[in-house]
């Protein structure tokens, strides 16, 4: 249990996705000009970080890895170079599920998300959550901590960069940094911040 | 007027940088940069698959059903990524463990769809090819500043030789860590865009409001 928690606590502050490994800065940097937006694309990304990183695990250890297809007697066959199109696949399929699921039972959800949804689909951030699940070979239980943990570390930092981005444009900043240029700097300010973190643990 | 091949070319390196620019394709280049060598290996594959990639596309851009296109990109770009991928582990097996996921990462990278949806769909195969060929460079170029400005300041060496002595072998050069951590990327590429904006001042961006200018007082 503590473990767990301890790897919760890692993929959220630590390991962000965002801050420490530069993933889905596409979208970090560009849908964050108010907060109330930058909010929908966090619960979206969240969302479909939890439900994708376990479903690759299950994929990955149940018919691509090494091996994997032994239930089948197929011991020897590896299709682990397959890992890159059905993760993407997979990512696809579930993001349209959920939109479809949402948009039925959960309108008012759906409507938050509004356009995001669909976006993730081509955030690196999804994708390179599952591969970081296949490199670092987490089990399926850890999958599930690690996929709500770097949804939630993603979320939090869009939020925190969209927050003083709002409060930003009433600065005067040099013309040469005004928008991407100061931009930068913040999100490299606020990766410091969450490398003090790594005294936890 | 249709663009000669060498603008198509050459515009993307400064003039419409993809990564200052367009924002498109950053989430690779801050991680890959710690040190040259693997920056140099990450631009040549993302040269080589967008300038495949593009040049594919637009050979098949009358072919493709509106509706489904992203897919399609998505799936020649996937099926590139994993030919490059393999030769990567087969050929220079070291180097792509320490590039790790990014290799993988390049499918989602926004600059090979960006540029798919953006331009091979509407273009000639040559234009197409030669305009994936000019952002792969202008890219790299940023990619390989960055990543000799981490490895010299961080390390003292570049492409692993080293060149300045660091106190720790007796010599006078203190190595900046902060250069190997995340947080120097954002600040280096900060810098750059400020100094390309600063040199074409097309480039900057107008802000959302301004300091209204103070009145001359009347005497």
């Amino acid at each position: 249990m503590n473990a767990l928690f301890e790897l919760l606590l890692r993929s959220v502050f630590l390991d962000n996705l965002a801050l420490s490994f530069f993933l889905g800065m596409c979208t970090f940097l560009a849908v964050s000009k108010r907060v109330g937006t930058a909010f929908g694309v966090g619960l979206a990304m969240l969302v479909v970080q939890t439900v994708t990183i376990p479903l690759n695990n299950l994929i990955f250890t149940w018919l691509l890895a090494p091996g994997a297809l032994a239930w089948a007697g197929l011991g020897e066959v590896d299709l682990s170079f397959l890992r890159l199109i059905a993760f993407i696949g997979v990512i696809a399929a579930m993001v349209q599920v959920l939109e479809m699921t949402l948009e039925y039972h959960v309108p008012k959800l759906h409507r938050a998300m509004g356009i995001f949804l669909p976006l993730i689909t081509v955030n690196c951030a999804i994708l390179g959550g599952s591969l970081f699940m296949v490199e670092r070979s987490y089990s399926f239980t850890e999958s599930v901590v690690y996929g709500f943990g770097s949804g939630l570390g993603w979320a939090l930092a869009i939020v925190i960069f969209a927050a003083i981005r709002e409060r930003l444009k009433y600065a005067d900043i040099p013309d040469g940094l005004q928008g991407l240029g100061i931009n930068f700097i913040i999100a490299g300010i606020m990766s410091l911040g969450f490398m003090a973190f790594a005294g936890m643990g | 007027m249709r663009d000669s091949n060498w603008r198509i070319l050459t515009r993307p390196l400064i003039d419409d940088n993809p990564l200052t620019l367009q924002i498109l394709g950053i989430c690779s280049a801050l991680a890959v940069t710690t040190s040259l060598d693997t920056a140099l290996l990450m631009s040549l594959v993302v040269v080589c698959v967008l300038a495949l990639g593009s040049g594919s596309i637009s050979l098949m851009r009358s072919y493709i059903p509106h509706s489904v296109r992203i897919i399609v990109q998505i799936t020649i770009i996937a099926t590139l990524v994993i030919v490059v991928d393999q030769v990567l582990q087969a050929y220079a097996f070291e180097l792509s463990k320490r590039l790790s996921v990014f290799v993988g990462l390049i499918i989602t990278n926004c600059i090979v769809l960006g540029r798919a949806e953006g331009y091979a769909m509407h273009n000639g195969v040559v234009a197409s090819t030669l305009d994936g060929i000019g952002n792969g460079l202008g890219y790299s170029l940023i990619l390989v500043i960055v990543g000799a400005l981490r490895e010299f300041f961080g390390k003292g060496s570049l492409l692993n030789v080293q060149i300045l002595t660091p106190t720790s072998q007796g010599g006078s050069f203190e190595p900046l860590q902060l250069m190997l951590l995340p947080p120097s990327a954002f600040f280096i590429i900060g810098g750059i865009i400020w100094y390309i904006r600063s040199k074409r001042p097309q480039q900057v961006e107008e802000p959302e409001f301004t300091l209204r200018r103070q009145q001359p007082e009347s005497k």
